[in-house]
């Protein structure tokens, strides 16, 4: 359809009138591949709902009407199920333990990590290129390695099998991603500003809590939001420090749940479960949508 | 080779004369009580909780501790003699292998075409544009990153189904009666593609999104002179998209390397046992049973150790296939 012969010559008038022709003659070629191209991102969008939509379904349907057929409508709307889901399955209480380890850790890691990161971008010290390779080890390393003596450690300070382990785990394996994302924000705020600050007589502490702070909310949003949702989708870690089924988190809960009973599972509670699970990340989600796609790449810049 | 004893050189908030910003006259109790808070005790906990945990698992898995015993054995190198003649270990490492190289160069092919689709891929006439609806799309390909993947490996698993499940619902709908209670997760043949295909769909939005916004950040200029050098759609995406945009594609590479190496999760929810014949075992899997349930805790941490080699070998191999190959592709402007 096209030259390769990339023409580096100048744009002479004959080239534009080549140009021009190849565009009217090119529209039937646009619609082909237009329609090739939506036909294929219509499909992978099907692929991707088409699952989630079956099991929204599935999810009001009992065990009898869930063996019968994959495609039948439930007989009757009831949110029995998602009842069911809630207490007998016990996923209320994983939900309420998921929220307070998740914000817990939230908050823990977003505090540390944009305290060092500041400290990191702003001042240089003996050690500091020390501390960030440090970070970097903690972000590539598999987190199975430190699986087995994180155990220990845990239970070496009585942290075992509590939430506030939980958090603190969560938190510190959270942390070298977060110093690396707000690290490379607050780099980018001008040095002047803090200066401006210190001038006018504002402390280290003041500078930092009341303008580097502020100034830096676009990139805490984005790092709190990612971390959320990786919070919320941890696990590894719960399932090997939290054996106490009373302090489960969700995740870890939903698989309890789709191995305890083999064969005599609720399948139509476990639609629901999941549907529970899935239903508040999926609201942040929503609702930061536009914030995320802004930024997502400039935490991955380097 | 990264070695983790780095943090040893901890930073000490009151000896910087040699800082540059930081003179002498800076350290007040202002500025030291803010060090301290702000860098001391965040990498204290960082140290606890992440980077001794590392240094320990390495000196246990020279040992043969048991975890439960108060008393270890240094036996040297023996637990990873013992690694390379367990055929079991072996093929956990082999199907580990095999899902960092596949699954990186599916998943981000897909997404850069899906990217390349939804930015550039519009007519070839007028402004450069993407398709219609192109955000559309975007939103909806994002949706399965936000589903906790041990979630994703469920809905799956009920999909996967041999009886219940809506993919052998379809099939047959469409007359396929050799798919009437066939076992996607319980053949040999279809375990491990039916797993891969699981992880690459959680994660093809992700990728997409990421590659969007780095295919933003071009001046459309660019695209405009390659239109008028007369570079087709699929030579502009391999000379200017892919080269313009190589950084994100090498951190991608490297992340989703590391995610298909671990695939712990993906493989509890689907293949909780190791798949039919240990045909989709996976290093992770081995290594949390021979620790948590086996009781192995030095012969475990070796095999956390040679999963962070694999991993490190991989991030080289990238970096080197980058390196390599990054001269010869620049744009030349």
């Amino acid at each position: 359809m096209t030259s390769t012969t990339s023409g580096t010559s100048t744009l002479d008038p004959g080239q534009k009138t080549r140009t021009n022709g190849r565009k009217s003659t090119n529209t039937t070629g646009d619609k082909v591949v237009g329609g090739i191209s939506h036909s294929v991102l219509t499909i992978w969008s099907i692929i991707v709902v088409l699952p989630l939509l079956w099991t929204i379904l599935s999810s009001f349907k009992n065990n009898t009407e869930i063996f019968a057929s994959p495609f039948s409508l439930p007989s009757r709307w009831s949110f029995d199920n998602y009842a069911n889901a809630w207490t007998t399955a016990g996923i209320g209480s994983y939900f309420f333990n998921t929220i307070i380890v998740v914000f817990g850790a939230l908050i823990l890691t977003m505090t540390f990590g944009s305290m060092t990161a500041y400290v990191l971008a702003r001042f240089q010290f003996p050690g500091s290129r020390a501390l960030y390779y440090a970070m970097l080890a903690g972000l590539t390393f598999p987190v199975f390695l430190a699986i087995v003596p994180l155990f220990f450690v845990l239970q070496g300070f009585g942290l075992l099998n509590t939430l506030f382990g939980l958090i603190i785990t969560y938190a510190a394996f959270a942390y070298p991603f977060t110093v690396f994302f707000l690290f490379a924000f607050f780099k980018s705020l001008s040095n002047s500003i803090s200066e401006a600050a210190a001038i006018d007589g504002a402390g280290e502490w003041r500078t930092f809590f009341q303008v580097m702070l502020p100034m830096a909310k676009p990139g805490l949003a984005t790092v709190a939001i990612l971390n959320f949702v990786g919070l919320w989708n941890q696990f590894l870690l719960p399932v090997a420090l939290n054996t106490d089924p009373d302090k489960y988190v969700l995740t870890q809960g939903m698989a309890r749940f789709a191995s305890q009973a083999g064969y005599s599972v609720d399948f139509g509670a476990l639609f629901a479960a999941v549907v529970i699970t899935v239903i508040p990340v999926f609201v942040v989600y929503l609702v930061f949508q536009r914030q995320l796609q802004g930024s997502v790449s400039q935490g991955t810049n380097k | 080779m990264t070695s983790v004893d780095a943090p040893t050189g901890q930073p000490g908030g009151g000896k910087s004369t040699a800082a540059r910003r930081f003179r002498r006259r800076d350290l007040n109790v202002d500025t030291i009580s803010f060090l301290a808070v702000f860098l001391v005790v965040p990498v204290v906990v960082y140290i606890i909780f992440v980077v001794s945990p590392f240094i320990q698992a390495m000196y246990f898995s020279l040992t043969d501790w048991s975890g439960f015993t108060a008393t270890m054995n240094f036996i040297g190198v023996d637990n990873y003699v013992k690694l390379f003649q367990d055929d079991t270990f072996m093929k956990a490492v082999s199907n580990s292998v095999t899902l960092a190289v596949v699954l990186p160069i599916v998943t981000l092919g897909i997404a850069l075409v899906f990217a390349t689709l939804v930015t550039v891929g519009g007519p070839s006439h007028g402004a450069i544009r993407g398709l219609r609806n192109s955000s559309l799309y975007r939103v909806i390909s994002f949706f399965p990153y936000v589903i906790p993947a041990i979630v994703i490996g469920l809905i799956w698993q009920q999909v996967y189904d041999p009886n219940t499940g809506i993919l052998n619902g379809l099939l047959r709908a469409v007359g396929l009666e050799q798919f009437k209670a066939f076992a996607w997760l319980g053949e040999i043949k279809t375990a491990m593609p039916a797993v891969m295909f699981v992880i690459v769909w959680g994660l093809i939005g992700f990728y997409m999104v990421l590659f969007i916004a780095a295919i933003k950040g071009v001046p459309a200029e660019i695209y405009e002179a390659a239109r008028i050098d007369g570079a087709g759609r699929f030579r502009t995406a391999i000379s200017v998209t892919i080269p313009i945009i190589r950084d994100t594609i090498q951190t991608s590479y490297i992340y989703m390397g590391i995610l298909a190496l671990d695939a712990f999760v993906y493989m509890a929810a689907l293949e909780s046992g190791g798949g039919p014949a240990n045909s989709t075992l996976v290093i992770s899997q081995q290594l949390f049973t021979t620790a948590f349930t086996k009781g192995q805790f030095g012969y475990a941490s070796a095999m956390g150790v040679v999963l962070a080699i694999v991993t490190m070998l991989f991030a080289l191999i990238v970096f080197t296939v980058n390196r390599l190959t990054g001269g010869k592709n620049e744009v030349s402007e």
